[in-house]
Protein backbone atom coordinates (compact mmCIF):
# COMPACT_ATOMS: atom_id res chain seq x y z
CA UNK A 1 0.00 0.00 0.00
CA UNK A 2 1.38 3.40 -0.86
CA UNK A 3 2.35 5.74 1.94
CA UNK A 4 -0.30 8.39 1.40
CA UNK A 5 -3.13 5.87 1.26
CA UNK A 6 -1.76 4.07 4.31
CA UNK A 7 -1.49 7.38 6.19
CA UNK A 8 -5.05 8.31 5.17
CA UNK A 9 -6.58 5.00 6.24
CA UNK A 10 -4.59 4.70 9.44
CA UNK A 11 -5.29 8.34 10.33
CA UNK A 12 -9.01 7.82 9.72
CA UNK A 13 -9.21 4.61 11.77
CA UNK A 14 -7.09 5.86 14.66
CA UNK A 15 -8.89 9.22 14.59
CA UNK A 16 -12.28 7.50 14.77
CA UNK A 17 -11.12 5.23 17.60
CA UNK A 18 -9.65 8.26 19.35
CA UNK A 19 -12.99 10.05 19.02
CA UNK A 20 -14.94 7.05 20.27
CA UNK A 21 -12.94 6.98 23.49
CA UNK A 22 -14.66 10.23 24.45
CA UNK A 23 -17.63 8.01 25.32
CA UNK A 24 -15.81 7.33 28.56
CA UNK A 25 -16.06 11.00 29.45
CA UNK A 26 -19.67 11.50 30.56
CA UNK A 27 -19.51 15.28 30.21
CA UNK A 28 -19.03 15.10 26.43
CA UNK A 29 -20.90 11.88 25.71
CA UNK A 30 -23.82 13.80 24.20
CA UNK A 31 -21.51 15.23 21.54
CA UNK A 32 -20.01 11.85 20.65
CA UNK A 33 -21.02 11.88 16.97
CA UNK A 34 -19.55 15.32 16.37
CA UNK A 35 -16.38 14.39 18.22
CA UNK A 36 -15.95 11.17 16.23
CA UNK A 37 -16.46 12.97 12.90
CA UNK A 38 -14.12 15.80 13.89
CA UNK A 39 -11.50 13.38 15.18
CA UNK A 40 -11.73 11.26 12.03
CA UNK A 41 -11.32 14.29 9.78
CA UNK A 42 -8.37 15.40 11.90
CA UNK A 43 -6.86 11.92 11.56
CA UNK A 44 -7.36 11.95 7.79
CA UNK A 45 -5.70 15.35 7.40
CA UNK A 46 -2.79 14.28 9.62
CA UNK A 47 -2.50 10.93 7.82
CA UNK A 48 -2.37 12.50 4.35
CA UNK A 49 0.21 15.07 5.46
CA UNK A 50 2.35 12.41 7.14
CA UNK A 51 1.96 10.10 4.11
CA UNK A 52 3.18 12.79 1.72
CA UNK A 53 6.08 13.53 4.04
CA UNK A 54 6.99 9.84 4.15
CA UNK A 55 6.96 9.75 0.37
CA UNK A 56 9.48 12.59 0.21
CA UNK A 57 11.62 11.84 3.24
CA UNK A 58 12.82 8.30 3.84
CA UNK A 59 13.79 8.45 7.47
CA UNK A 60 12.11 6.62 10.31
CA UNK A 61 13.21 9.17 12.90
CA UNK A 62 12.09 12.18 10.84
CA UNK A 63 8.84 10.42 9.98
CA UNK A 64 8.05 9.88 13.65
CA UNK A 65 9.06 13.45 14.49
CA UNK A 66 6.90 14.87 11.71
CA UNK A 67 3.99 12.67 12.82
CA UNK A 68 4.35 13.95 16.36
CA UNK A 69 4.46 17.58 15.17
CA UNK A 70 1.42 17.27 12.90
CA UNK A 71 -0.55 15.32 15.52
CA UNK A 72 0.33 17.86 18.17
CA UNK A 73 -0.53 20.93 16.08
CA UNK A 74 -3.87 19.58 14.83
CA UNK A 75 -4.84 18.38 18.32
CA UNK A 76 -3.84 21.75 19.76
CA UNK A 77 -6.07 23.55 17.24
CA UNK A 78 -8.99 21.25 18.12
CA UNK A 79 -8.39 21.80 21.84
CA UNK A 80 -8.33 25.55 21.28
CA UNK A 81 -11.69 25.30 19.49
CA UNK A 82 -13.03 23.21 22.38
CA UNK A 83 -11.72 25.71 24.97
CA UNK A 84 -10.58 22.87 27.19
CA UNK A 85 -9.61 19.21 27.53
CA UNK A 86 -6.10 20.11 26.34
CA UNK A 87 -4.41 17.06 27.84
CA UNK A 88 -7.20 14.68 26.77
CA UNK A 89 -7.03 15.91 23.18
CA UNK A 90 -3.37 16.81 22.63
CA UNK A 91 -1.77 13.75 24.23
CA UNK A 92 -3.69 11.09 22.28
CA UNK A 93 -3.57 13.18 19.09
CA UNK A 94 0.22 13.40 19.33
CA UNK A 95 0.61 9.67 19.92
CA UNK A 96 -1.68 8.92 16.98
CA UNK A 97 0.61 11.18 14.89
CA UNK A 98 3.65 9.19 16.07
CA UNK A 99 1.96 5.88 15.21
CA UNK A 100 0.99 7.08 11.72
CA UNK A 101 4.47 8.54 11.19
CA UNK A 102 6.08 5.26 12.15
CA UNK A 103 3.68 3.12 10.14
CA UNK A 104 3.99 5.11 6.91
CA UNK A 105 7.78 4.92 7.04
CA UNK A 106 7.96 1.30 8.11
CA UNK A 107 5.08 -0.32 6.27
CA UNK A 108 4.27 2.02 3.40
CA UNK A 109 5.43 0.88 -0.01
CA UNK A 110 8.46 2.84 -1.16
CA UNK A 111 8.58 4.35 -4.63
CA UNK A 112 10.41 2.24 -7.22
CA UNK A 113 14.16 2.19 -6.61
CA UNK A 114 13.97 3.70 -3.15
CA UNK A 115 14.72 1.30 -0.31
CA UNK A 116 12.55 1.34 2.79
CA UNK A 117 14.22 2.70 5.92
CA UNK A 118 16.16 0.10 7.83
CA UNK A 119 14.67 -1.34 10.96
CA UNK B 1 80.55 -34.46 7.26
CA UNK B 2 78.47 -31.31 7.80
CA UNK B 3 74.68 -31.38 8.19
CA UNK B 4 72.41 -28.61 7.04
CA UNK B 5 70.17 -26.94 9.60
CA UNK B 6 66.36 -27.28 9.41
CA UNK B 7 66.12 -23.62 8.53
CA UNK B 8 68.48 -24.07 5.64
CA UNK B 9 66.62 -27.15 4.46
CA UNK B 10 63.32 -25.25 4.59
CA UNK B 11 64.82 -22.40 2.66
CA UNK B 12 66.20 -24.76 0.04
CA UNK B 13 62.86 -26.52 -0.22
CA UNK B 14 61.03 -23.23 -0.70
CA UNK B 15 63.52 -22.15 -3.29
CA UNK B 16 63.12 -25.44 -5.12
CA UNK B 17 59.32 -25.14 -4.97
CA UNK B 18 59.29 -21.58 -6.26
CA UNK B 19 57.80 -21.86 -9.70
CA UNK B 20 59.94 -20.91 -12.65
CA UNK B 21 57.72 -18.58 -14.62
CA UNK B 22 60.14 -18.04 -17.48
CA UNK B 23 58.37 -18.44 -20.74
CA UNK B 24 55.10 -17.17 -19.28
CA UNK B 25 53.73 -13.65 -19.19
CA UNK B 26 53.81 -13.64 -15.38
CA UNK B 27 56.36 -12.41 -12.93
CA UNK B 28 56.37 -13.84 -9.46
CA UNK B 29 55.91 -11.40 -6.57
CA UNK B 30 55.38 -13.31 -3.36
CA UNK B 31 53.89 -16.41 -1.84
CA UNK B 32 50.37 -15.70 -0.56
CA UNK B 33 48.97 -18.94 0.77
CA UNK B 34 49.37 -22.65 0.73
CA UNK B 35 46.51 -25.11 0.48
CA UNK B 36 46.07 -28.81 0.17
CA UNK B 37 46.28 -28.76 -3.59
CA UNK B 38 48.95 -26.21 -4.24
CA UNK B 39 50.49 -22.90 -3.48
CA UNK B 40 49.10 -19.50 -4.36
CA UNK B 41 51.45 -16.72 -5.33
CA UNK B 42 50.89 -13.08 -6.14
CA UNK B 43 52.20 -12.38 -9.62
CA UNK B 44 52.14 -9.64 -12.20
CA UNK B 45 50.62 -10.21 -15.60
CA UNK B 46 53.19 -8.33 -17.62
CA UNK B 47 51.08 -8.20 -20.76
CA UNK B 48 48.05 -6.61 -19.12
CA UNK B 49 49.97 -4.95 -16.30
CA UNK B 50 47.79 -6.23 -13.52
CA UNK B 51 48.20 -8.22 -10.37
CA UNK B 52 46.93 -11.78 -10.43
CA UNK B 53 46.85 -14.75 -8.11
CA UNK B 54 48.80 -17.65 -9.52
CA UNK B 55 48.09 -21.09 -8.19
CA UNK B 56 50.66 -23.74 -8.88
CA UNK B 57 49.61 -27.28 -8.12
CA UNK B 58 52.06 -29.22 -6.02
CA UNK B 59 51.07 -32.61 -7.29
CA UNK B 60 53.67 -33.79 -9.74
CA UNK B 61 52.33 -34.50 -13.18
CA UNK B 62 52.71 -38.20 -13.58
CA UNK B 63 50.80 -38.51 -16.80
CA UNK B 64 48.81 -36.60 -19.33
CA UNK B 65 45.46 -37.41 -17.74
CA UNK B 66 46.07 -35.36 -14.66
CA UNK B 67 47.19 -32.29 -16.56
CA UNK B 68 44.28 -32.68 -18.96
CA UNK B 69 41.86 -32.90 -16.07
CA UNK B 70 43.21 -29.80 -14.42
CA UNK B 71 43.04 -27.92 -17.68
CA UNK B 72 39.47 -29.01 -18.16
CA UNK B 73 38.65 -27.98 -14.59
CA UNK B 74 40.07 -24.54 -15.24
CA UNK B 75 38.03 -24.28 -18.44
CA UNK B 76 34.89 -25.17 -16.55
CA UNK B 77 35.60 -22.61 -13.81
CA UNK B 78 36.33 -20.00 -16.45
CA UNK B 79 32.75 -20.41 -17.59
CA UNK B 80 31.42 -19.70 -14.09
CA UNK B 81 31.14 -15.99 -14.59
CA UNK B 82 29.52 -14.73 -11.44
CA UNK B 83 30.37 -11.81 -9.13
CA UNK B 84 30.68 -14.27 -6.26
CA UNK B 85 33.11 -16.63 -7.96
CA UNK B 86 36.75 -15.81 -8.45
CA UNK B 87 37.32 -15.65 -12.20
CA UNK B 88 40.03 -17.79 -13.73
CA UNK B 89 42.09 -15.76 -16.22
CA UNK B 90 44.50 -18.26 -17.60
CA UNK B 91 45.80 -21.78 -17.33
CA UNK B 92 49.12 -23.12 -18.44
CA UNK B 93 52.06 -25.40 -17.79
CA UNK B 94 55.37 -24.40 -16.28
CA UNK B 95 58.68 -25.49 -17.70
CA UNK B 96 58.91 -28.16 -14.98
CA UNK B 97 55.60 -29.60 -16.11
CA UNK B 98 53.51 -28.28 -13.25
CA UNK B 99 50.11 -26.94 -14.17
CA UNK B 100 49.12 -23.47 -13.01
CA UNK B 101 46.07 -21.22 -13.02
CA UNK B 102 45.90 -17.49 -12.77
CA UNK B 103 42.91 -15.90 -11.14
CA UNK B 104 41.74 -12.51 -10.07
CA UNK B 105 43.84 -11.31 -7.16
CA UNK B 106 41.39 -10.67 -4.35
CA UNK B 107 42.52 -8.19 -1.77
CA UNK B 108 40.56 -8.84 1.36
CA UNK B 109 40.17 -11.20 4.25
CA UNK B 110 39.15 -14.77 4.62
CA UNK B 111 35.64 -15.10 5.97
CA UNK B 112 36.79 -16.61 9.26
CA UNK B 113 38.96 -13.54 9.88
CA UNK B 114 36.49 -11.05 8.46
CA UNK B 115 33.55 -12.03 10.67
CA UNK B 116 35.50 -11.31 13.81
CA UNK B 117 34.60 -7.70 13.09
CA UNK B 118 31.00 -8.46 12.10
CA UNK B 119 29.03 -8.55 15.33
CA UNK B 120 25.55 -8.24 13.83
CA UNK B 121 23.86 -11.55 13.09
CA UNK B 122 21.77 -10.14 10.19
CA UNK B 123 24.96 -8.83 8.58
CA UNK B 124 26.52 -12.27 8.90
CA UNK B 125 23.44 -13.89 7.40
CA UNK B 126 23.49 -11.45 4.51
CA UNK B 127 27.08 -12.51 3.85
CA UNK B 128 25.90 -16.10 3.92
CA UNK B 129 23.18 -15.35 1.37
CA UNK B 130 25.77 -13.99 -1.03
CA UNK B 131 27.79 -17.19 -0.66
CA UNK B 132 24.61 -19.12 -1.41
CA UNK B 133 24.07 -17.03 -4.55
CA UNK B 134 27.47 -18.03 -5.90
CA UNK B 135 27.05 -21.70 -5.01
CA UNK B 136 23.52 -21.80 -6.45
CA UNK B 137 24.88 -20.34 -9.67
CA UNK B 138 27.59 -23.00 -9.84
CA UNK B 139 25.02 -25.72 -9.17
CA UNK B 140 22.82 -24.36 -11.92
CA UNK B 141 25.82 -24.75 -14.20
CA UNK B 142 26.31 -28.30 -12.97
CA UNK B 143 29.36 -27.65 -10.80
CA UNK B 144 29.78 -28.77 -7.18
CA UNK B 145 32.31 -27.01 -4.98
CA UNK B 146 32.81 -29.83 -2.43
CA UNK B 147 35.08 -27.84 -0.15
CA UNK B 148 32.99 -24.98 1.16
CA UNK B 149 34.35 -23.62 4.42
CA UNK B 150 35.14 -20.20 5.91
CA UNK B 151 38.72 -20.33 4.71
CA UNK B 152 37.53 -20.69 1.13
CA UNK B 153 35.45 -17.54 1.15
CA UNK B 154 37.05 -14.15 0.75
CA UNK B 155 35.50 -10.83 1.60
CA UNK B 156 37.00 -8.05 -0.46
CA UNK B 157 37.85 -4.54 0.57
CA UNK B 158 34.54 -3.26 -0.79
CA UNK B 159 32.47 -6.00 0.85
CA UNK B 160 32.38 -8.27 -2.18
CA UNK B 161 32.04 -11.93 -1.26
CA UNK B 162 33.97 -14.42 -3.35
CA UNK B 163 33.93 -18.20 -3.17
CA UNK B 164 37.45 -19.44 -3.71
CA UNK B 165 39.35 -22.65 -4.20
CA UNK B 166 37.36 -24.68 -6.66
CA UNK B 167 40.18 -27.20 -6.75
CA UNK B 168 37.88 -29.99 -5.63
CA UNK B 169 34.97 -28.83 -7.78
CA UNK B 170 33.22 -31.53 -9.72
CA UNK B 171 30.85 -31.48 -12.59
CA UNK B 172 27.47 -33.16 -12.77
CA UNK B 173 26.97 -33.78 -16.44
CA UNK B 174 23.25 -34.44 -16.26
CA UNK B 175 22.61 -31.04 -14.76
CA UNK B 176 24.36 -29.01 -17.37
CA UNK B 177 23.68 -29.15 -21.03
CA UNK B 178 26.53 -26.68 -21.54
CA UNK B 179 29.12 -29.19 -20.41
CA UNK B 180 27.58 -32.23 -22.01
CA UNK B 181 29.71 -31.62 -25.04
CA UNK B 182 32.83 -32.10 -22.94
CA UNK B 183 33.72 -35.79 -23.13
CA UNK B 184 35.66 -35.61 -19.87
CA UNK B 185 33.05 -33.70 -17.94
CA UNK B 186 31.73 -36.63 -15.94
CA UNK B 187 33.72 -37.37 -12.87
CA UNK B 188 30.96 -38.45 -10.54
CA UNK B 189 29.43 -41.12 -12.69
CA UNK B 190 31.44 -44.09 -11.42
CA UNK B 191 28.76 -46.37 -10.01
CA UNK B 192 29.04 -47.63 -6.48
CA UNK B 193 26.76 -50.41 -5.37
CA UNK B 194 24.42 -49.61 -2.51
CA UNK B 195 25.55 -51.05 0.76
CA UNK B 196 29.11 -51.54 -0.36
CA UNK B 197 31.64 -50.59 2.26
CA UNK B 198 32.87 -47.04 2.10
CA UNK B 199 36.21 -46.92 0.42
CA UNK B 200 38.00 -43.64 0.52
CA UNK B 201 40.82 -45.07 -1.55
CA UNK B 202 38.38 -45.76 -4.32
CA UNK B 203 37.05 -42.23 -4.07
CA UNK B 204 40.56 -40.93 -4.25
CA UNK B 205 41.25 -43.02 -7.29
CA UNK B 206 38.10 -41.81 -8.95
CA UNK B 207 39.09 -38.25 -8.44
CA UNK B 208 42.60 -39.21 -9.32
CA UNK B 209 44.33 -36.86 -6.96
CA UNK B 210 45.21 -38.76 -3.82
CA UNK B 211 44.43 -35.64 -1.84
CA UNK B 212 41.85 -34.71 0.78
CA UNK B 213 38.36 -34.52 -0.68
CA UNK B 214 37.04 -31.96 1.70
CA UNK B 215 37.47 -30.56 5.17
CA UNK B 216 36.36 -32.42 8.29
CA UNK B 217 33.52 -30.56 9.95
CA UNK B 218 32.37 -29.11 6.66
CA UNK B 219 32.34 -32.31 4.64
CA UNK B 220 29.04 -34.16 4.24
CA UNK B 221 28.84 -37.71 5.64
CA UNK B 222 28.56 -39.20 2.15
CA UNK B 223 31.60 -37.22 1.08
CA UNK B 224 33.65 -38.29 4.09
CA UNK B 225 32.60 -41.91 3.44
CA UNK B 226 33.90 -41.57 -0.08
CA UNK B 227 30.45 -42.42 -1.37
CA UNK B 228 31.11 -40.68 -4.64
CA UNK B 229 27.99 -42.02 -6.32
CA UNK B 230 25.77 -40.17 -3.85
CA UNK B 231 27.53 -36.86 -3.85
CA UNK B 232 25.36 -34.18 -5.37
CA UNK B 233 24.43 -30.59 -4.64
CA UNK B 234 23.07 -31.62 -1.24
CA UNK B 235 26.66 -32.31 -0.19
CA UNK B 236 27.41 -28.64 -0.76
CA UNK B 237 24.25 -27.83 1.19
CA UNK B 238 25.68 -29.76 4.14
CA UNK B 239 28.86 -27.67 3.92
CA UNK B 240 26.77 -24.50 3.66
CA UNK B 241 24.85 -25.60 6.76
CA UNK B 242 28.11 -26.07 8.64
CA UNK B 243 29.23 -22.67 7.38
CA UNK B 244 25.94 -21.19 8.60
CA UNK B 245 26.50 -22.74 12.02
CA UNK B 246 29.93 -21.17 12.08
CA UNK B 247 28.51 -17.77 11.18
CA UNK B 248 25.71 -18.10 13.73
CA UNK B 249 28.16 -18.76 16.52
CA UNK B 250 28.24 -15.45 18.34
CA UNK B 251 31.46 -13.45 18.48
CA UNK B 252 31.48 -14.10 22.21
CA UNK B 253 31.19 -17.83 21.66
CA UNK B 254 34.17 -17.83 19.40
CA UNK B 255 36.32 -16.58 22.24
CA UNK B 256 34.21 -17.50 25.23
CA UNK B 257 32.03 -20.61 25.29
CA UNK B 258 29.66 -19.04 27.82
CA UNK B 259 28.62 -16.06 25.75
CA UNK B 260 26.04 -16.58 23.01
CA UNK B 261 23.52 -14.74 20.91
CA UNK B 262 19.91 -15.38 21.80
CA UNK B 263 19.01 -18.93 20.87
CA UNK B 264 16.53 -19.11 18.09
CA UNK B 265 14.71 -22.28 17.17
CA UNK B 266 14.06 -21.22 13.58
CA UNK B 267 17.73 -20.49 13.00
CA UNK B 268 18.74 -23.74 14.63
CA UNK B 269 16.20 -25.60 12.51
CA UNK B 270 17.70 -24.19 9.32
CA UNK B 271 21.18 -25.28 10.42
CA UNK B 272 19.90 -28.70 11.48
CA UNK B 273 18.02 -29.30 8.22
CA UNK B 274 21.04 -28.29 6.15
CA UNK B 275 23.33 -30.64 8.03
CA UNK B 276 21.06 -33.68 8.20
CA UNK B 277 23.01 -36.93 7.90
CA UNK B 278 20.51 -38.21 5.36
CA UNK B 279 20.82 -36.09 2.19
CA UNK B 280 17.13 -36.70 1.48
CA UNK B 281 16.20 -34.72 4.60
CA UNK B 282 18.31 -31.71 3.67
CA UNK B 283 17.17 -28.81 1.54
CA UNK B 284 16.80 -30.00 -2.02
CA UNK B 285 18.80 -27.12 -3.41
CA UNK B 286 20.66 -23.99 -2.36
CA UNK B 287 17.82 -21.74 -3.48
CA UNK B 288 15.55 -23.35 -0.89
CA UNK B 289 18.16 -22.89 1.81
CA UNK B 290 18.79 -19.25 0.98
CA UNK B 291 15.04 -18.60 0.74
CA UNK B 292 14.65 -19.94 4.28
CA UNK B 293 17.49 -17.76 5.55
CA UNK B 294 15.93 -14.75 3.81
CA UNK B 295 12.59 -15.52 5.40
CA UNK B 296 14.29 -15.79 8.77
CA UNK B 297 15.95 -12.42 8.22
CA UNK B 298 12.58 -10.88 7.33
CA UNK B 299 10.95 -12.33 10.44
CA UNK B 300 8.81 -14.74 8.42
CA UNK B 301 8.19 -18.43 9.15
CA UNK B 302 10.83 -20.82 7.84
CA UNK B 303 10.10 -24.08 6.08
CA UNK B 304 12.54 -25.97 8.31
CA UNK B 305 10.34 -25.68 11.36
CA UNK B 306 6.65 -25.92 12.08
CA UNK B 307 5.59 -23.11 14.39
CA UNK B 308 3.34 -23.28 17.42
CA UNK B 309 0.89 -20.47 18.13
CA UNK B 310 3.32 -19.11 20.74
CA UNK B 311 6.16 -19.11 18.24
CA UNK B 312 3.96 -17.19 15.81
CA UNK B 313 3.05 -14.67 18.48
CA UNK B 314 6.68 -14.25 19.49
CA UNK B 315 7.76 -13.81 15.89
CA UNK B 316 4.96 -11.29 15.29
CA UNK B 317 6.07 -9.36 18.35
CA UNK B 318 9.72 -9.37 17.26
CA UNK B 319 8.76 -8.22 13.80
CA UNK B 320 6.47 -5.41 14.92
CA UNK B 321 7.91 -4.52 18.31
CA UNK B 322 7.83 -0.75 17.84
CA UNK B 323 4.31 -0.66 16.42
CA UNK B 324 3.02 -2.88 19.23
CA UNK B 325 4.75 -0.78 21.87
CA UNK B 326 3.35 2.43 20.36
CA UNK B 327 -0.19 1.05 20.39
CA UNK B 328 0.34 -0.22 23.94
CA UNK B 329 1.58 3.23 24.95
CA UNK B 330 -1.51 4.79 23.37
CA UNK B 331 -3.85 2.42 25.20
CA UNK B 332 -2.00 2.90 28.49
CA UNK B 333 -2.22 6.65 28.08
CA UNK B 334 -5.96 6.40 27.33
CA UNK B 335 -6.57 4.31 30.44
CA UNK B 336 -4.57 6.72 32.58
CA UNK B 337 -6.52 9.70 31.21
CA UNK B 338 -9.74 7.85 31.94
CA UNK B 339 -8.72 7.12 35.51
CA UNK B 340 -7.64 10.71 36.17
CA UNK B 341 -10.71 12.21 34.51
CA UNK B 342 -12.99 10.15 36.80
CA UNK B 343 -11.37 11.47 39.97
Amino acid sequence: MNKVLLGLLLGAVLGAVDGLTSWFTPAVRAQLAGIVIGSTVKGIIAGIAIGFFARKVHSLALGILFGLAVGFVLAFIVAQLQHGYYLEIILPGSIVGIIVGYATQRYGAASAGVPAPTR
Amino acid sequence: MKFLSDKTVDHLRQTADTPDLSGTRYQLLERVARGGMGTVYAATDETLGRRVALKVLDVPVAGGDFARRLNREARVLARLEHPGIVPVHDVGTLSDGRVFYTMKFVEGQRLDKHIEAVTSLPDRLRLFLRICDAVAFAHARGVLHRDLKPANVMVGAFGEVLVMDWGLAKIMREQSADFAEDPEATILQTPKSAGAPADTTQATQITGQGTVLGTPGYMSPEQSRGDVAHIDERSDIFSLGALLQFLCASPATQVNPNGTWRRDKAREAICAKSTETDPGKRYANVTELSADVSRYLDGLPVSARKETIFDKAARFYRRHTVAILLIAAYLAMRILLLIFSRR
